[in-house]
């Protein structure tokens, strides 16, 4: 963390700076536009999902090509693939029941208070929650098992 | 005259679907995905949002899965992130859009939703950002089982919520 280049945190300030405004202009931090779309009233969102992808799997072809390593960081170039278990499905109903009740997702959520739309901030809370209470149970999960497993 | 009566369905149809036009949804996508781009080709690093829900209670708390190194190593950065996110939408509010909004859908289900979110991502590692833009675009098979799990289920809550007359 201390070697980092003193560019890292401007770079990622940057990306954070287009990420929420292409957030805001895209609606998706707007919930009722998200509502919409999933009651299949406007299939705009499509394309903002849509093109965030196609931008980004271009990016993760292209870049590794340019450079060996990262110039910021000197890290290696990977891409985002992480293993499949049972959670991964789990967690994305949960997510989805929670998105379609809500219509808001977490970095729409931090764009839309930037917007000025406080009640977010009721959801935002919420998130804040439930990351906690997911985080504390599987904690506690693994140290229960951990001390299941040195009694055996 | 036979052509506008080829062309006028299709017309319906992209009405039908698009009803405010797709331009700024569009140029909206590609912009978060530039916003990713810029971080990845500097750093190397993958941003998602939803970690930060997570990381950041390692400030404050000392519950051993926040404090996984990981996490320890990314929680600067995704707070100067989120702030990025939070000072980039307000760019866009205070010149293209009109000086903001607030939303008029109802404070329980922001909460409640709120509460499923949070614990859906963070067991499902990740979001609509960390799965659906970056996942994707990595062609990972994970992320495409996790984005077509929350759609599908996001599409049948909402479609309930709204059957049983809870607007907005």
């Amino acid at each position: 963390m201390s070697d980092r280049s003193p560019a890292f945190h401007a770079v990622v300030l940057l990306g954070g700076l287009i990420f929420g405004f292409g957030l805001g202009l895209s609606q998706m931090a707007r919930p009722e536009v998200v509502l919409d779309f999933l009651q299949f009233e406007d299939f705009g969102l499509l394309f903002v999902m849509g093109g965030g992808a196609v931008v980004s799997a271009i990016t993760f072809a292209v870049v590794p090509r340019m450079f060996d390593r990262a110039p910021l960081t000197g890290d290696v170039f990977r891409k985002r693939v992480k293993s499949f278990d049972r959670n991964v499905v789990v967690g994305g109903t949960i997510f989805g029941v929670g998105w379609g009740l809500s219509g808001i997702c977490p970095g729409a959520a931090y764009a839309s208070v930037g917007i000025g739309n406080y009640p977010i901030l009721v959801a935002i809370g919420g998130m804040f929650l439930g990351a906690y209470a997911q985080g504390y149970w599987r904690s506690y999960r693994q140290q229960t098992d951990a001390s299941v497993s040195i009694a055996d | 005259m036979a052509t506008q009566m080829t062309i006028e369905p299709l017309q319906i149809t992209v009405e039908a679907l698009f009803p405010n036009g797709i331009a700024h949804y569009a140029a909206g996508g590609l912009l978060i995905g530039l916003g990713v781009a810029v971080i990845y080709a500097a750093t190397g690093i993958i941003a998602g949002a939803s970690t930060f829900l997570e990381s950041t209670w390692s400030y404050v708390s000392s519950v051993s899965r926040f404090n996984q190194p990981k996490y320890l190593a990314s929680r600067d950065w995704r707070v100067v992130f989120t702030v990025g996110i939070v000072a980039g939408a307000a760019v866009y509010a205070l010149t293209l859009g009109a000086g903001g909004w607030t939303t008029e859908v109802q404070l329980w289900r922001l909460f409640v939703g709120g509460i499923l979110v949070g614990v859906g991502t963070r067991l499902g590692k990740g979001c609509t950002s960390g799965h659906g833009v970056c996942g994707i675009g990595s062609g990972s098979n994970t992320s495409f089982v996790n984005v077509a799990t929350f759609l599908a289920f996001a599409i049948g809550t909402a479609q309930l919520v709204a059957a049983l007359g809870v607007s907005p």
